[in-house]
């Protein structure tokens, strides 16, 4: 049993501090630490910046411009990422399509994309759900049916994250409906400027555009954006399904947000002292502190089991089900924390060339519409439910 | 023991819920929402017609002397309609004041008004680092004159972007966090020396901060004996709590209707997602959590107009505790069960939630209900 990190990776932790300590924008960092809208331009900037120190892509192979980061190395870049405020690396592109591609797609489809991926020349966004198709994705209804060298794709997907500043998109379409429903599941490769395709934004109950719908009529895909084989698209979503959960349990994320609400608490006062001395509301946040140290360690162990050479598995739905609830925990928290004030929905606050006063404390306006927007953690990349329904049968076995 | 309505109070109730029902779609309040004002000018104008913003008071002002059963009855079908007027603000607390601490020339002055809606008084008694403690008052109020002079700030005060007369609470003498040396004043909302920044609230209303800076007011502005307010206060404060609950009450009967709805309706493997007993328990556990709120909300309303001791003390702090955390409750799993679309502004589910949520944020959090509630513990 050892639980300290060797004296490499101590180096690295050394490394990876100074890089952020040089390399992050002050105002990207702001934003991200007080919890501000992050612009296109923003990611965008970030991404650059990553992709020139050889980093963005770290889990990629060295010949496509990865670095092959232990599973230690990569914890400790999330850890030290999130505490410095850098904005967390949206997901589509870079981990989520490239993997598939990288394991599943050909020669001349990794020489193609990879590259305008680290470019930032194509901003990728996922078409999995659709209207009837949440939970029980594997119903979904989007068509694709060939003709000669094109697919002609009909449909809609829906909860496209980001899908407004899109370019491509990846998505599972159904090729076959004579057979079962996984196995009748493509995945393809989609231009979001092939003529049929349009958006539609979703407000969610925060006023926030995030979230989109995707509408395909009569769009043409040729056949060579297939990955893998027709009909076997549900095996390659599996697969990237696995590597969207082990990022979604948050660790580093949550570790951020508990800093925040402390440095908030310490700042708020009740009876004329701290909230953070208040018996009361210390407590509320000394559970939360204590839950997620014991996921930290829970994280680490199965990161130490995949560094051993194991598979993430049901373990990463287990993690996923308590860092959502953890993270979610703390943002109940600030929002308690602002007590009254936290009604006033004040948007002109929330951005970071805002140089009037602020109504109470300068990070208070984005507290409440943070907490509602984050019930979505619970919800999305396999809603908890589904999940506890992946523990129950791969491991116990129910 | 009966716990039905009487005739009149089924009668008030269906009054108010056909009233809802025909001027308050989701649509319609989402538009209310958007406009400067805030709420329906329209819909606040009939309740002032049909005699509803006069309930609480006696016959002379139009009203029948409601006591909280009757308030219960109204504020629950506001709160089915996530109703956007100030009718808890001006008619439930800022009537309430006014009526229990003004003399014959301030009741005269202002409750009129207040009984047929035509003035809109706020009561603006929290201040910003107070956390819920209404005896926390930096606010001075500084003898001049024959009148006082008032300087300070009062924080979150529902209602108040529109009000025309704010009733506020200042500290004449003691110790900031003493019980004694509060006195409260009416003042004319614009006075000079009054600003108020206003804005939107996440759950769809309107409100304001209130700055007064050297507010000069005569010695008839003061409501009640100078420094004992702090029991005016108190026990209007009380009332409101049971108004509010009354509110919170109806968001969660229908946010619990349009989740039960959803469970039958929304398929997913090939059936009504209301066959998995996971989600099957959890709505159980939401109506639970709802009589249980019922229940209190049926109690606070019964103990409202009731003469004050630590009973009706620990009673409304109870209720209000109840009524948070099911409300937090009601309003998560509901979210959670809907999926994507309970997050969504076009579906009224997520707007339910956040006023259920915001409602926790209002005369007092969870945390403050319950410790208030520990501090009257009774020894056996």
């Amino acid at each position: 049993m050892n639980m300290n990190y060797t004296a490499e990776e101590l180096a690295f932790r050394d490394e990876v501090r100074a890089f952020l300590d040089e390399k992050l924008p002050a105002d990207i960092a702001a934003k991200v630490k007080g919890f501000r809208k992050m612009t296109k331009e923003d990611h965008q900037r970030w991404q650059k910046i990553l992709v020139d120190q050889g980093w963005y892509a770290s889990h990629w192979p060295e010949e496509y411009g990865g670095v092959k980061w232990t599973p230690v190395q990569k914890h400790i870049w999330d850890e030290e990422s999130c505490a410095y405020g850098a904005p967390r690396t949206v997901p589509f592109g870079v981990n989520m399509v490239a993997p598939v591609i990288i394991k599943f797609g050909t020669e001349e489809q990794k020489q193609y994309y990879l590259p305008k991926i680290l470019s930032g020349e194509h901003w990728w966004c996922q078409g999995y759900s659709e209207p009837g198709a949440g939970s029980d994705l594997a119903s979904l209804k989007t068509r694709a049916v060939r003709d000669g060298d094109h697919y002609i794709v009909n449909g809609q997907k829906t909860w496209t994250t980001l899908g407004q500043h899109a370019n491509m998109i990846f998505c599972l379409v159904r090729t076959n409906t004579e057979v079962k429903n996984q196995e009748g599941i493509s995945f393809l490769l989609i231009d979001m400027n092939t003529p049929g395709i349009s958006v539609r934004p979703i407000i969610t109950l925060d006023g926030e555009h995030e979230v989109n719908e995707v509408f395909f009529q009569d769009v043409k895909v040729p056949v060579e954006n297939l990955v893998g084989e027709e009909d076997k698209g549900w095996t390659y979503a599996k697969y990237l399904l696995t590597y969207e959960r082990t990022g979604l349990a948050g660790i580093g994320m949550s570790k951020a947000a508990l800093t925040h609400l402390k440095e908030l608490a310490s700042r708020r006062l009740k009876n004329g002292k701290p909230l953070l001395e208040d018996p009361t509301f210390g407590q509320r946040i000394a559970k939360v502190e204590i839950d997620l140290m014991a996921a930290t360690i829970s994280n680490l162990r199965i990161i130490a089991a995949v560094e051993g050479g194991g598979v993430p598995g049901a373990e990463s739905s287990m993690l996923k089900v308590k860092g959502t609830e953890i993270r979610q925990a703390i943002n109940d928290l600030a929002r308690r924390a602002i007590g009254p004030y936290a009604l006033p929905f004040i948007e002109e606050e929330m951005s970071l060339d805002y140089e009037g006063e602020f109504l109470s404390d300068e990070n208070a306006a984005p507290l409440s519409a943070q907490y509602f927007n984050n019930r979505k953690l619970s919800i999305f990349g396999g809603s908890n439910e589904i999940q506890k329904n992946i523990v129950s049968k791969m491991i116990l076995g129910l | 023991m009966d716990f039905t309505l009487s005739e009149e109070q089924q009668m008030l109730q269906d009054t108010v819920a056909r009233l809802v029902r025909g001027e308050y779609s989701f649509e319609k309040r989402l538009e209310f929402s958007e406009t400067e004002l805030g709420f329906s000018e329209d819909f606040w104008k009939q309740l002032g017609e049909l005699g509803l913003t006069a309930v609480p008071f006696p016959e002379e002002l139009g009203g029948f002397g409601g006591g909280g059963v009757e308030i219960q009855s109204v504020m629950t079908e506001l709160g089915r309609g996530l109703c956007l007027e100030p009718y808890m603000q001006s008619v439930v607390f800022g009537g309430g004041i006014l009526s229990q601490a003004g003399n014959d020339a301030q009741k005269e002055k202002y409750l009129e008004g207040v009984a047929s809606g035509e003035l809109k008084v706020a009561a603006a008694l929290q201040e910003p680092q107070a956390f819920y403690n209404q005896n926390e008052v930096e606010t001075r109020a500084e003898k001049s004159g024959d009148g006082y002079t008032l300087s300070g700030r009062k924080a979150v005060v529902i209602g108040g972007h529109c009000a025309d007369v704010f009733i506020v609470s200042a500290r004449t003498s003691g110790d900031v966090r003493d019980a004694d040396g509060i006195s409260l004043f009416a003042i004319d909302a614009n006075a000079e020396g009054v600003e108020r920044r206003s804005y939107p609230t996440i759950d769809g209303a309107k409100g304001c901060d209130v700055f007064l800076d050297n507010v000069k007011v005569g010695a008839d502005a003061l409501l009640g004996e100078e420094g004992k307010a702090a029991d005016v206060i108190e026990y209007q404060t009380g009332r409101a709590i049971a108004a509010l609950c009354a509110e919170a009450v109806g968001c969660m009967e229908e946010a619990n209707e349009l989740t039960l709805e959803y469970l039958k309706q929304r398929k997913q493997f090939g059936v009504p997602i209301g066959k998995f007993q996971v989600l099957q328990h959890r709505m159980v556990d939401m109506m639970s959590e709802l009589e249980q709120a019922r229940s209190m909300a049926i109690l606070a309303a019964s103990y409202a107009d009731a003469e004050q001791n630590d009973e009706r003390r620990r009673t409304l702090a109870a209720a209000k505790s109840v009524i948070n955390r099911a409300g937090h409750f009601i309003s998560e799993s509901g979210i959670q069960m809907h999926g994507g679309i309970g997050m969504t502004w076009e579906y009224s589910f997520a707007h339910y939630a956040k006023r259920l949520v915001m409602i926790g944020h209002q005369l007092g959090d969870d945390d403050f209900h319950l410790e208030r509630y520990a501090s009257l513990l009774e020894a056996s």
